[in-house]
C-alpha cells in the first residue's frame, strides 16, 4: 500500500486533467458518454481520496517530487493529514454535485460543463496538495479560470454581469499573490514552502518587515478567495447567480481560501518564525468576526433563497476564520471539522433551493408565498434539515462543530467576542431561516392550487443527491468522535511544521545555499 | 538616475495607472488597468531576482557570476496566464456589454454622464 502513495499523490492531480482534456477533445459531441466518463472521474478520485486519508491517518507526511528534482530546487506535493482530509472532501461533493448535475440536465444547458468541471477538480486538488508557494498560484488560477467558465453555464444577463464583477475581483487577487509571492522570493530565495519555512525562521531582523508585509499581501488574497469582509462582496452576488449545482460545488471554493490561510500562517509564520509567529491572527480575527456577523445579518436582507444560501456561505466562512484566526493547536481541531460541515451544509443547501426553484415555476426561489408545489412535503422536510445544519442547531453536525469550537477558543485571547459573535449569530440564523421557511411551506400551504410543471427532470435522482450531502452530514455527527480525532491529529501536525519540513526536504535541513 | 530608480518608479507609474483605470465604471478601463497592473507584477517579479547587467542566467564555463533564472521562469508563466486572462475578460465584457446593452461594471447607468 504504502509503495503506491506517491502515485495516488500525482493521479489526484493527473486523473481530472487527463479526464477533462480527454472529454474535451473526443467526446464533446456525446454527452451520455461524456456524463459517465466525468462520474467515472469523480468516483475514482474518492476511492484514491479515501486511500489518502487512511495513509494520511497513520501520521506519516509523504512528498512526491514532481520530474524527480529534489526540493527545493524542483516542484513537490506533499500529503498530510489536512490535504487527504481536503481532497477527501473535495471528491465526495464533487461526486454528489455531478450526479445532480447529470440527472438534473444542467449540464446540457451550455458547452463544455463536464471538461470544465474535471479543470476545477484539478485545481482543487493540486492546490491542497502542493508543497511550493508558486505552483500554488498556478492552482489557484487553474481552479479560477474552470470556475469562470462555470459560474458562467448556462449564461443569461444577471450571470453575465455577476461573472465580470467575479471575474475582475478575481485577478486584482492574483496580481496580489505574485506581489506576494515576488516579495518572499525577493527576501528568501526559494518558492518551496517547506524551504520558505526555514529560511523565514533564520532570517535576519531588517527582512522582518518585507517578510510580514509579503504574510499580510498573501493574507488578503486568501482573505479575498474566502469572503473575509471586507472582501466578501463579490461572494452574494457571483453565488446566487450561478446554477444550483455550481454554487454546491464553489461551497468548496471558499475553503480553499481558509486552506491556504491555515497551511501559509502554520507553516511559513508558523511557530518558529519568531517575531513573524502568526502575525495574520490579530488582523484576521476582527475580520473574521465581521464576517459572521454580516453574513447572517445579510441572511435577512435577502430576497430570495439562493441569496440566502449564498450569505449563510459568508457567515460560516466568518466563524471558520474566527476558529483559524486564534491559531491555537486545539482551536485548529475544531475548525478543520466545522470546514466540513460548512461545506457540505452549504452545498446541500444551495441544491435544496435548486430543487424549489425548479418546481415553483414563475416564483422560482424568490421569497413569496404561492400555492404548493411538487413534492413539496419532501423538499420542505430537506430544507428543514439542511437550514438546520446552516444555522448549527443539534442535532447536526452544525452543533457539534460550534459547540467543539466554543471549547477550543476558550483560552484564547479574545474568546469572549468569539463566543459572542458565534452565540448570536447562531440566533439570528435561526430566526432568518425560520421566517423563509415558515413562508415558503406553512403560509403557501393555505393557498390552494398547484403549480403547474411540465414534466420534471431527475424528480428523484435530484432530490436524491441533496439527501446523500445531508446524509454526509449526519455520518459527520454520528462519527463525530473518529472524525474530531482525525481533524485534531490534523491540526497537531500542522502546528509541529519540522516533521513536514523534515518530508519535504530530507535530513539536509532546509538545502541551505 | 540608478537602474534601480528607474525601474522601481516605472513599476510604480504602472501600478498606479492600473489601480486608478480599474476602479473605473465601465469594463473597457477596467481591462485596460488589468492589463497595467499585469505588466507592473511582471517588471515586479523581474526585478526580485534583482537587477544584474550583462551575466548569463544558465551555466556557463566562461562566467563567474550569474543573474537569477527563476524570476524569468516566474514571469514567463505569469505572462501566459495574464494573457490568457485578458483575452477571456475582453470577450466576457463584450458579451455582457451585448446581452445587458451596459458597458458599466454594475450594469447600471450612471445618472450623470462621465466615468
Amino acid at each position: 500500500m504504502t509503495a503506491f502513495v506517491p502515485w495516488l499523490i500525482a493521479a489526484a492531480v493527473v486523473l481530472p486533467a487527463v479526464m477533462g482534456a480527454g472529454i474535451l477533445l473526443a467526446l464533446r459531441h456525446r454527452l451520455d458518454a461524456s456524463r459517465v466518463a466525468s462520474l467515472a472521474s469523480c468516483l475514482t478520485l474518492v476511492l484514491i481520496a479515501a486511500a489518502l486519508v487512511v495513509e494520511a491517518s497513520g501520521g506519516g507526511i509523504t512528498s512526491y517530487e514532481l520530474g524527480d528534482w529534489p526540493a527545493p530546487f524542483g516542484i513537490v506535493l506533499v500529503l498530510d493529514r489536512l490535504s487527504a482530509m481536503m481532497l477527501l472532501l473535495t471528491s465526495v461533493l464533487a461526486l454528489v454535485v455531478m450526479v445532480y448535475a447529470a440527472s438534473t440536465g444542467i449540464d446540457r444547458k451550455g458547452w463544455h460543463f463536464h471538461p470544465l468541471f474535471q479543470f476545477q477538480l484539478l485545481g482543487l486538488n493540486g492546490a491542497f496538495l502542493t508543497g511550493d508557494l508558486f505552483n500554488l498560484f498556478v492552482f489557484f488560477e487553474v481552479l479560477l479560470i474552470a470556475s469562470y467558465g462555470l459560474l458562467l453555464h448556462g449564461q443569461g444577463p444577471l450571470r453575465l454581469k455577476a461573472g465580470v464583477q467575479y471575474v475582475v475581483i478575481n485577478l486584482v487577487g492574483s496580481t496580489l499573490f505574485l506581489i506576494g509571492v515576488g516579495l518572499l522570493y525577493g527576501v528568501t530565495g526559494t518558492l518551496n514552502m517547506a524551504d520558505l519555512a526555514v529560511r523565514v525562521a533564520a532570517a535576519p531582523p531588517a527582512d522582518h518587515g518585507l517578510i510580514a508585509a509579503s504574510a499580510l499581501v498573501l493574507a488578503v488574497v486568501f482573505g479575498l478567495k474566502a469572503a473575509v469582509a471586507p472582501l466578501h462582496f463579490w461572494l452574494p452576488g457571483a453565488y446566487a447567480a450561478s446554477t444550483g449545482a455550481v454554487a454546491a460545488l464553489f461551497a468548496v471554493m471558499t475553503k480553499v481560501g481558509a486552506y491556504a490561510l491555515i497551511r501559509t500562517g502554520t507553516l511559513i509564520f508558523g511557530a518558529d518564525a519568531g517575531p513573524l509567529a502568526f502575525l495574520t491572527g490579530p488582523w484576521l480575527l476582527p475580520a473574521a468576526l465581521a464576517t459572521a456577523a454580516i453574513g447572517f445579518i445579510g441572511l435577512f436582507a435577502a430576497r430570495a433563497l439562493r441569496e440566502m444560501a449564498a450569505w449563510a456561505v459568508v457567515g460560516s466562512m466568518g466563524v471558520l476564520l474566527a476558529a483559524i484566526a486564534v491559531f491555537r493547536v486545539e482551536a485548529m481541531g475544531p475548525a478543520l471539522y466545522y470546514l466540513l460541515h460548512s461545506t457540505l451544509a452549504g452545498a446541500a443547501l444551495f441544491l435544496v433551493v435548486d430543487l424549489i426553484a425548479a418546481r415553483r415555476g414563475a416564483h422560482r426561489d424568490a421569497l413569496t408565498v404561492a400555492p404548493r408545489f411538487r413534492q413539496c412535503e419532501l423538499l420542505s422536510g430537506l430544507f428543514f434539515l439542511a437550514a438546520i445544519a446552516v444555522a448549527g442547531l443539534p442535532p447536526l453536525s452544525g452543533f457539534v462543530g460550534k459547540l467543539l469550537i466554543l471549547d477550543g477558543v476558550r483560552a484564547a485571547p479574545g474568546a469572549a467576542w468569539i463566543w459572542a459573535t458565534v452565540l448570536v449569530t447562531t440566533l439570528l440564523a435561526v430566526l432568518a431561516f425560520a421566517r423563509a421557511g415558515s413562508r415558503l411551506f406553512w403560509r403557501s400551504a393555505e393557498v390552494g392550487g398547484e403549480i403547474e410543471m411540465r414534466a420534471l427532470r431527475g424528480p428523484v435522482a435530484g432530490p436524491a443527491a441533496a439527501a446523500a450531502l445531508l446524509a454526509a452530514l449526519v455520518a459527520l455527527t454520528v462519527l463525530g468522535g473518529p472524525v474530531s480525532a482525525y481533524t485534531g491529529a490534523a491540526a497537531a501536525q500542522l502546528f509541529a511544521p519540522q516533521t513536514y519540513v523534515e518530508a519535504v526536504l530530507g535530513g539536509t535541513a532546509g538545502g541551505v545555499r | 538616475m540608478t537602474l534601480e530608480m528607474l525601474v522601481a518608479s516605472s513599476i510604480a507609474i504602472l501600478t498606479a495607472a492600473g489601480v486608478y483605470l480599474v476602479l473605473r465604471g465601465r469594463t473597457f478601463p477596467v481591462v485596460l488597468g488589468l492589463a497595467f497592473l499585469s505588466y507592473a507584477i511582471n517588471l515586479f517579479l523581474f526585478a526580485m531576482g534583482r537587477l544584474v547587467v550583462n551575466r548569463p542566467p544558465i551555466y556557463d564555463k566562461a562566467a563567474e557570476a550569474y543573474t537569477d533564472p527563476l524570476p524569468q521562469a516566474l514571469v514567463l508563466t505569469a505572462i501566459v496566464i495574464a494573457f490568457g486572462m485578458t483575452a477571456f475578460v475582453v470577450v466576457l465584457a463584450l458579451r455582457t456589454f451585448l446581452e445587458t446593452g451596459s458597458d458599466h461594471v454594475d450594469g447600471r447607468e450612471d445618472a450623470e454622464a462621465g466615468s
